[in-house]
């Protein structure tokens, strides 16, 4: 049931980015273990942890697209999803530092030794072991989404004023991350990582296996999120987005559709920023700006909105063009080309350039597009 | 929930009494009192602000009643019950503006609309199975859509559209279907065609009809309710009620 769950109906783009994630998941940790450096078919390890970073944000894509582009939840506070998976994972690494740190304190992490604490807060307890932190990197994100979407939902708070909630939230994350006295490493976030299941995380086989893992989940992610939209609550989900009160005198409790989809799409958003952070190094409060979770929307919106491969390819298109602006001379300008994208794609790509890009593709293989034989309806 | 239960109030499908709601102090209700057998067809006339529409919120869930009674089947409460709780009692509703899924292929709509359990876990791993197939089908065949089945509804024309809504109620297979203005827009023919569709429908199910269109309530050939400032003017053949001195007065005008 699963199986065909995952798999059924699958179109030719979908198999198509499948292929891709797959064997740029194989290749490019290939090409950076087995090729000498000097030959032209090596990627650096830089690169390759560049990419898994745009990976990472391209699994927090499809996430807001299940939402936002088939249930219409503009939700401007998917970061903080993101978010607390990655300190999920963060705690789980700084508990791995054991006696290594400055302080050389076997139980406490650098920070809380600094600020004289004596014992680890309750809330540390467990993240010393894999297994549950990995638990925690989908269960906190996903609780909170569905505590929020629980009360947000059944009070019927829809469009903007849903949008402006959700971006409290992730701002409030914001503040209650950077006190040092949360226990969460105050301003400075959770870094100087050692090891991750007993590998060095800085060594290049490691960022090679985490290269690759980020490939599994984005396709796991994916196969996940294509099920869900074209399963029929797929269809219950796009008929919400369109036409809320009639999909409810259908008979269909719209809430509950909103939250399941809601909080499946804060797991994967956690995944994401799991696997994330042992690939930046760091994670601190500043992943829970509002800046962040509006910069996801624009990836979503450029790539094509309610289309998954759309998503994930605005994600790496817009992350790259990132890369490329901030790290010359173009620098300052940045925010000023971010804008000026999302003007044009609102403006001139609405579909955006996935849906573009596909509707190129038609009319030419369509030259001349006969409306279709239809006898004009007489009213 | 055909038969009346054994604790029912009443016989009726439909039972309402005595109820009134008001907006911001305008009373768009007051004092209506309705009652719809099973196997009924009602048609409901009245001029605009009459109440008509808030009468069909008030029993699909939407707007809840100030006061007075709203039963259903003899013994369940729509006052306290939400949309898709009625719904799924088995009261369909069809809007004045024809509302279906544009985005969807017609069979989908169709689908989305067909009888069977609304949970999130059961539609997640849904399969359509034979005899739902062969009833969408069969749908799609008396509203004449067959041949289109494929195509995006939001590519419908607006009669087409209607059509298609009906088809969803009928999917739905309610015990009590809301029809709101079906011939709106229509030509002649497609209003007639719609008045058969209709009288088809009335065979197994209940229906009350909201209309303007006089020629379309004669057709149907129905116990008529004319509703006025929020309660019942008169009731009775449509002969009879054209007849009526105040209902001349305040709806079919001087």
């Amino acid at each position: 049931m699963i199986t065909r769950f995952l798999l059924s109906n699958m179109d030719r783009r979908g198999l198509v980015f499948l292929a891709l994630i797959a064997a740029i998941g194989l290749l490019v940790p290939l090409a950076n273990l087995l090729m000498p450096a000097g030959s032209p078919l090596h990627v650096s390890t830089a690169t390759m942890s560049l990419w898994g970073k745009y990976l990472c944000y391209a699994l927090l894509a499809i996430s807001l697209d299940l939402v936002w582009g088939y249930c219409g939840i503009l939700s401007l506070g998917h970061g903080a999803f993101f978010a607390l998976g990655g300190y999920a994972m963060g705690m789980y690494l700084m508990r791995q530092i054991g006696s290594r740190g400055v302080y050389g304190n076997p139980v406490l992490p650098d920070f809380m030794v600094f600020l004289n604490w004596q014992e680890l807060p309750w809330y540390w307890y467990g993240f010393s072991s894999f297994p549950f932190a990995m638990l925690m990197v989908l269960l906190v994100p996903g609780l909170l989404a569905f505590v929020f979407g629980w009360f947000a939902f059944r009070s019927r708070v829809t469009g903007v004023y849903l949008s402006i909630i959700t971006q409290a939230l992730t701002y409030a994350l914001l503040l209650a991350f950077f006190r040092n006295d949360m226990g969460f490493g105050g301003n400075n976030g959770l870094t100087d990582f050692k090891d991750l299941l007993g590998f060095n995380v800085q060594a290049q086989g490691t960022r090679a296996a985490l290269f690759a893992m980020t490939c599994v989940m984005l396709i796991s992610g994916f196969l996940i999120a294509r099920g869900i939209v074209s399963s029929k609550l797929g269809k219950v989900v796009i008929a919400i987005r369109d036409a809320e009160s009639r999909t409810r005198f259908l008979g269909y409790r719209v809430d509950r559709f909103k939250l399941f989809v809601f909080t499946v799409s804060a797991c994967m958003a956690g995944v994401a920023g799991a696997l994330y952070v042992p690939q930046v190094g760091i994670i601190n409060p500043s992943e829970f700006a509002p800046a962040n979770s509006i910069e996801t929307v624009i990836w979503v919106a450029v790539g094509g909105r309610g289309s998954l491969v759309g998503a994930a390819l605005g994600a790496v298109v817009v992350n790259w063009a990132k890369t490329m602006f901030t790290s010359g001379f173009m620098a300052p300008y940045w925010l000023f080309a971010l804008g000026a994208l999302f003007v044009f794609v609102t403006l001139f790509m609405p579909k955006g350039i996935l849906g573009t890009a596909q509707g190129w593709w038609e009319s030419r293989k369509r030259p001349a597009p006969v409306p279709a034989a239809e006898p004009a309806p007489a009213e | 929930m055909n038969a009346p239960t054994p604790g029912a109030l009443t016989s009726s499908l439909l039972y309402l009494d005595g109820v009134s709601v008001s907006f911001d102090g305008f009373k768009a209700i007051r004092g209506l009192s309705l009652t719809i057998e099973p196997g009924e067809m009602r048609a409901i006339i009245g001029p605009n602000g009459a109440g008509k529409t808030t009468m069909m919120d008030i029993i699909t869930g939407k707007t809840r009643p100030d006061e007075g009674t709203v039963m259903f089947g003899g013994s369940v409460d729509l006052t306290k019950l939400d949309e898709a709780a009625i719904a799924n009692l088995g009261i369909g509703r069809k809007f004045q503006k024809p509302t279906v899924f544009d985005f969807h292929t017609i069979e989908d709509n169709i689908l989305l609309a067909l009888k069977s359990k609304r949970t999130v876990l059961k539609t997640l791993f849904w399969q359509t199975e034979g005899a739902q197939q062969k009833r969408i089908d069969e749908i799609l065949g008396i509203v004449k859509l067959a041949d289109k089945r494929e195509r995006l509804a939001g590519s419908l024309s607006h009669g087409q559209k209607q059509w298609l809504e009906i088809g969803m109620l009928l999917a739905q297979d309610p015990k009590l279907l809301l029809v709101d203005e079906p011939a709106a827009g229509m030509t002649d023919g497609e209003t007639a065609q719609t008045a058969v569709l209709l009288k088809e429908i009335a065979k197994d199910h209940s229906v009350i009809v909201v209309e303007h269109d006089m020629g379309f309530i004669r057709e149907l050939g129905v116990k008529v309710t004319v509703l006025h400032e929020g309660s019942v003017l008169a009731e009775g053949p449509l002969d009879q009620v054209s007849a009526n001195e105040r209902v001349v007065e305040v709806y079919l005008g001087r």
